[in-house]
């Protein structure tokens, strides 16, 4: 665990970039600080590998002062990756991957078999080892970053705004990948961003820093969303948080009705045996096909070229109510299609019935909170 | 009649002799210069205060004729190269400590705070990362110092015998044969080109890791290929 103990970084001009922050980062987990540029994060992040020294307070790690071991032994301990990546553009991307390895006294061949497995972890293709940074995209780059970061395979990991610079088709792509790399490897990940989106989307804990370094609030994101400590985190936020909060609740628990499926060959009795408005047709194998209306459904002679699109399908289970909620205002009929990982129709659920699952989530959300205060 | 090639026996060279005798004049200084500009430079880029003194102080003595330092230093080295090659490598600073401190301060930020992260200590990120990233910053400006310490050789011979090829434009005057002075100025257009074809290849070789052709050049990149054109005096 890194304990970090009323630190405090004052400059000689007087300026005050962390000001006796407190915090406990949780082992083999993602704990990020978020804030507004000035609000000290880069600076606290850089103090964790004496990058910065501070001028107030103690860092402990697992419980002893990092300023009691020598500094390159404590940063070759830490992995760290920076906006733009970083990399040694006169080298070749073994060798960047491979650079902490060597410098610890790994031979040439195991260094570069460790980068050559890493590159695979971090999803690069292996013909790019030989090429120079210049020959690779921003992503690709980043994704060296981060293989380089892990080369020695360091308990605990220091991440500097590195999807910052990355359009946000390709920073999604990379904040998956990170989740998917943590899963398999529990580093202790210390992650710095101003993205509160990519804070909630990547944070075990999430630390809100305000301007002049002092922690507004140290929380998990969906306590975040659900229970602001003041104006100021409420605002970070945004305005849709209570939207947001929604991707903390499960869709699994959904009332999903199947009256309202039809297969395209149905006959008479089915059709007019439900009283839903709208009926959603699917193919033989059950995948959907789109919506049509009750009364337009002539039995036994289902047009499947006029129905109404059905838009996107959401996975109950796998997906939370946010992604549910979304898929029913997308649909063209206000109701969202489930379907399995196979994608056939297990059920439609509308808006409203959606619209009741949230209240329950959230009554019960409070309810949990209360037992916690309590 | 005298050949193009016959050079007066008062030079006490043959040609191939006064080539050698100019490279030798012209690349020793370049190399003295380098092996100065590297830990001055170094000094610049640690503190910034020093920079601006430095290059002001390494542009007044390209201001000094040659012939000034010549008085002066005659009666410390005498008629000797010395004498010659001593302001020639004072001259290739006013190059070459721009070039290196340009070229090392090109080095990204981030890429710097990723080696510090990574545990270089300061001497090995100059070594490792700082210079190599500014090696075609330096070749730029070692081109520049070798095509001017080249032709600037030639004023040795106002000391008497030590401006090797540049000697042949005295004696064409004094012997009134103007094929020397042709001689002695392709020559030196020649032996100029030679060399920075050989720095030019001695970049490539350095540097696979630059982009080539028409792909996406770095910033770094294009400013060590517009100060020598943009530089030649």
């Amino acid at each position: 665990m890194i304990r970090i103990d009323s630190v405090t970084k004052r400059y000689p001009d007087g300026t005050v970039a962390v000001d006796r922050l407190s915090l406990e980062i949780p082992d083999r987990s993602i704990t990020v600080l978020v804030g507004p540029s000035g609000c000290g994060k880069t600076t606290t992040l850089r103090m964790i590998n004496r990058m910065v020294e501070p001028t107030g307070g103690t860092i402990l790690l697992d419980g002893e002062d990092i300023q009691r071991q020598p500094v390159t032994t404590l940063r070759r301990s830490m992995g760290y990756v920076i906006q733009n990546a970083g990399l040694f553009q006169h080298r070749t991307i073994v060798d960047n991957i491979a650079t902490v390895p060597r410098m610890l006294g790994w031979g040439k061949q195991r260094a570069r078999e460790r980068a050559a497995e890493l590159m695979e972890r971090v999803g690069l293709d292996p013909s790019l080892a030989k090429r120079y940074p210049y020959q690779l995209s921003g992503g690709q780059q980043q994704r060296v970053g981060v293989a380089r970061a892990l080369a020695a395979d360091p308990p605990v990991l220091l991440m500097d705004e590195p999807f910052s610079a990355v359009d946000p088709v390709v920073r999604k792509g990379l904040q998956d990948e990170l989740l998917r790399i943590q899963d398999e490897l529990g580093k202790t990940i210390v992650f710095v961003t101003h993205d509160i989106d990519e804070a909630i989307k990547l944070g075990t804990m999430v630390a809100v820093l305000r301007e002049g370094g002092r922690l507004a609030q140290y929380a998990p994101p969906a306590e975040l969303l659900s229970s602001p400590a003041d104006g100021f985190v409420e605002d970070f936020l945004g305005a849709d948080r209570g939207i947001r909060r929604l991707s903390f609740f499960p869709s699994a628990a959904l009332e999903l009705t199947t009256d309202a499926v039809v297969p395209a060959d149905a006959g008479a009795a089915l059709i007019t045996a439900t009283k839903a408005p709208h009926l959603l047709v699917t193919d033989p194998d059950g995948r959907p096909l789109g919506w049509a209306g009750r009364d337009e459904l002539t039995a036994g002679d289902i047009r499947t070229d006029r129905l109404l699109p059905y838009g996107r399908p959401f996975v109950p289970g796998a997906d939370s109510l946010r992604v549910a909620l979304d898929c029913a205002v997308l649909s063209p009929v206000g109701w969202a299609v489930a379907v399995d990982g196979g994608g056939r129709v297990t059920g439609v659920v509308s808006q409203q019935t959606i619209g009741e699952a949230i209240r329950a989530a959230h009554t019960a959300g409070r309810a949990d909170e209360e037992k916690v205060a309590g | 009649m005298t050949g193009f090639f016959d050079i007066p026996s008062d030079l006490q060279h043959s040609w191939t002799g006064l080539i050698g005798l100019h490279m030798r004049e012209a690349l020793l200084p370049v190399a003295a210069g380098l092996l100065l500009a590297l830990p001055i430079a170094q000094l610049c880029g640690r503190f910034r205060w020093l920079y601006p003194p430095v290059l002001g102080m390494t542009t007044v003595l390209y201001a000094v004729p040659s012939l000034a330092f010549f008085v002066v230093l005659i009666d410390y080295t005498g008629q000797t190269e010395l004498t010659v090659m001593i302001p020639l490598a004072l001259y290739s600073l006013v190059v070459l400590v721009p070039a290196i401190v340009d070229g090392v301060r090109s080095v990204p930020d981030e890429t710097l705070a990723a080696a510090t992260a990574m545990g270089f200590g300061p001497v090995r990120r100059y070594l490792q990362v700082q210079l190599p990233i500014a090696a075609p910053a330096i070749i730029a400006g070692l081109r520049v110092a070798t095509a001017s310490s080249i032709s600037l050789v030639s004023v040795g011979a106002l000391i008497g015998n030590q401006g090797a090829l540049g000697n042949l434009l005295a004696a064409a005057q004094k012997y009134d044969r103007p094929e020397l002075a042709v001689n002695a100025v392709v020559t030196m257009a020649v032996l100029a080109i030679l060399c920075d074809v050989l720095l030019v290849g001695l970049r490539m070789l350095l540097t696979p890791w630059m982009p080539r052709g028409g792909t996406r050049p770095k910033p770094a990149a294009r400013r060590a290929e517009i100060t020598p054109e943009g530089a030649v005096r």
